[in-house]
């Protein structure tokens, strides 16, 4: 296992140094002047442009800013957002558990209905069943999720008016952060109706990001089925006399599991991808509108540091995943 | 079919056998019956559109589809805020969809198939060196890389394809590698090598043919992807920029005309949607006639 987790890390910090690289050099040739930019409309004299480029470092060689930047990077320090001036990682801080807490329920949504449709697809192989629900893994898999998001606030707020259009809460309702989990908050803050208010809230953006992860999982579910219930043992156990579900649920699917657990951990870089479109449609406020507005602002810090943390976090729940992996499969870990 | 065999001379050849396997599969037939309208319909675009998708009729803003209740014959599928015919812009939107996803699998296959190349034949630093680098484009999010990349670029449909492109190439590299790396070792190769073929040959003319398969099926899926990832910018503002009638641009341009005119938003996302699970109706049908061991079932 130590030699496996070595191998692992001889892969990561070479992949690491490359993304500090990646960001630190995105912002550099990003068209446009940083300090003008902050000067905003009101301009610079030639002088002050000087000084301020001085007192930023911006006038140092590239390479020196690099290593500038790596060293404050390790120390936690990502530098000021040019907006707000608020430092980098408390901004990203503030705003990540939003982002985590609509990753965590889509995740959920998508493996509660991805998982159990993909294996009873499989189960009944050929069937109207397993044709109906392939098709809608299909459909959700080639779904623009900006749109779908669109369409069901159509739906679910203008038509039916069920679900609020976006934000996280309603604005009667105000109790200090605790977590930045609004589920959690709202229902520890005592206020009444606040919990239900947070979870109404959630539930379109759940679905939006969750659909395509939940389609890759139904599809994914039911080949790995699929695949272990054509192997000997299972026929072995239904040949012992064994229940048809007592074969399928312990048998069979726990055997699944391994291929689709793994999808399911591959499915991070997508969540935040779709984190984007989905927050940006709900002015849901996490980090993937934080990265759309900084980029369109050109707030050349929170770009930079954006960027460095998600890679980051995305490299880390890779690692995870195959640490996870190596430790149920010891094949994996010897290979 | 060994009566088959039998009466006919020739030996079916390998795109018989391929096109024998794949009309076999009804999803894929429909997927490529939709894709074939879609490019008739991009090719003869002006012929077919009943307007010009950006002449704006004033006296007809957000005029509801022909069937309902305020809606006229001339704009079938109505029009949007600014009183342009949204039909004929959907079919001239097919162009700009038909040909993004074209030119980045073009160039994300070429550049892919290039490195992924090099560094499965050459092996050792290069190979390593050019993996970790593909590893590092794969650690961001494909979506959030493409929009920095705009960033930088500036936002336009070409500098979304490139930025699109080269976000999807690493996995023509990594599928290459992996495709060269088993081919390499072959007797055929080795054979080839010491008749005195040259490397350059023996990656791209000797190696290549026998890494189509998974390349195939890849590029099918990119297809799809980089008309979704396409649109998502456009969508963002991103991408295509207005009066273009791209479909993502169509949707960022309506969406405060939600709650009012449900048109405006569902028809450009429909024919995204129509596109590109059409296209992925095709790709599992290549997947699973090209490589049965990646076949779902």
């Amino acid at each position: 296992m130590i030699r496996f987790l070595l191998r692992k890390l001889a892969v990561i910090v070479p992949v690491l140094i490359g993304i500090t690289i990646v960001s630190f050099g995105f912002v550099r040739i990003l068209p446009g002047d940083p300090v003008m930019l902050m000067a905003g409309e009101r301009g610079l004299t030639p002088e002050r442009h000087a000084e301020m480029m001085a007192q930023f470092g911006f006038d140092r060689p590239l390479p020196v800013q690099y290593l500038d930047f790596v060293a404050s990077a390790l120390g936690g320090d990502l530098g000021q957002s040019l907006v707000s001036k608020k430092p980098v990682l408390a901004e990203f801080l503030t705003l990540f558990p939003a982002t985590v807490e609509l990753g965590l329920c889509a995740v959920l949504l998508a493996t509660l209905i991805g998982v159990p449709l993909g294996v009873l697809a499989a189960v009944k192989r050929g069937s109207w069943f397993d044709q109906l629900s392939m098709g809608i893994a299909l459909t959700g898999y080639s779904m623009p999720i900006f749109w779908w998001g669109l369409l069901l606030v159509i739906l679910f707020s203008g038509t039916l008016g069920w679900t609020p259009v976006s934000g996280r809460i309603a604005l009667q309702y105000y109790f200090p952060d605790a977590t930045g989990f609004m589920l959690y908050d709202a229902a520890v803050s005592g206020q009444k109706g606040a919990f239900v208010s947070a979870l109404r809230h959630l539930i379109l953006p759940s679905i939006v990001l969750a659909t395509i992860p939940m389609a890759v999982l139904a599809r994914q579910s039911r080949s790995a089925m699929l695949e272990v219930l054509g192997e000997d043992y299972v026929r072995t156990a239904r040949s012992r006399g064994l229940s048809p579900w007592r074969v399928i649920c312990l048998h069979a699917f726990r055997n699944a599991l391994i291929p689709i657990v793994t999808t399911l951990g591959l499915q991070i870089g997508g969540i935040l991808t779709g984190a984007i479109l989905t927050e940006t449609i709900f002015s849901w406020p996490g980090i993937g509108k934080w990265m759309v507005d900084s980029i369109a602002r050109r707030d050349y810090p929170v770009v930079q540091g954006g960027l460095l943390l998600i890679a980051g976090i995305v490299m880390a729940v890779n690692l995870l995943v195959d640490v996870l992996y190596a430790l149920i499969n010891p094949r994996i870990r010897h290979k | 079919m060994t009566q088959t065999n039998a009466h006919s001379p020739i030996p079916p050849g390998r795109l018989r056998e391929f096109w024998h396997g794949f009309a076999a599969n009804r999803g894929a037939l429909i997927g490529g019956a939709v894709i074939l309208c879609l490019v008739l319909l991009a090719v003869f675009a002006p012929l077919v559109a009943p307007h010009d998708p950006i002449h704006q009729y004033r006296d007809s803003f957000l005029t509801p589809p022909a069937w309902m209740e305020g809606g006229k014959s001339v704009f079938l599928l109505g029009t949007d805020a600014v009183g342009r015919d949204i039909l004929s812009r959907l079919i001239h939107g097919a162009r700009y969809s038909l040909y993004v996803g074209l030119l980045v699998v073009t160039i994300a296959l070429a550049c892919g198939v290039a490195v992924g190349m090099v560094a499965g034949y050459v092996g050792g630093w290069v190979d390593t060196a050019i993996m970790r680098v593909m590893d590092v484009i794969l650690a961001f999010p494909s979506l959030l890389l493409a929009l920095v990349l705009v960033a930088i670029l500036g936002p336009g449909l070409t500098n979304a394809m490139i930025a699109i492109a080269l976000v999807l190439q690493p996995h023509f590299a990594r599928l290459t590698r992996a495709a060269v790396l088993t081919e390499k070792g072959k007797d055929y190769v080795t054979a080839l090598r010491v008749a005195g073929a040259s490397p350059l040959r023996l990656m791209f003319v000797t190696i290549l043919p026998n890494c189509m398969p998974p390349l195939v099926v890849q590029a099918t899926l990119s297809f799809s992807t980089a008309i979704l990832d396409a649109a998502a910018l456009g969508f963002l503002g991103m991408g295509a920029q207005p009066p273009a009638p791209e479909w993502g641009t169509m949707l960022a341009d309506s969406r405060e005309f939600i709650l009012r005119a449900w048109w405006v938003v569902t028809f450009p996302g429909l024919a995204i949607l129509i596109t590109v699970l059409a296209i992925n109706l095709i790709g599992d049908g290549l997947r699973d006639t090209l490589d049965p061991k990646m076949r779902k079932g």
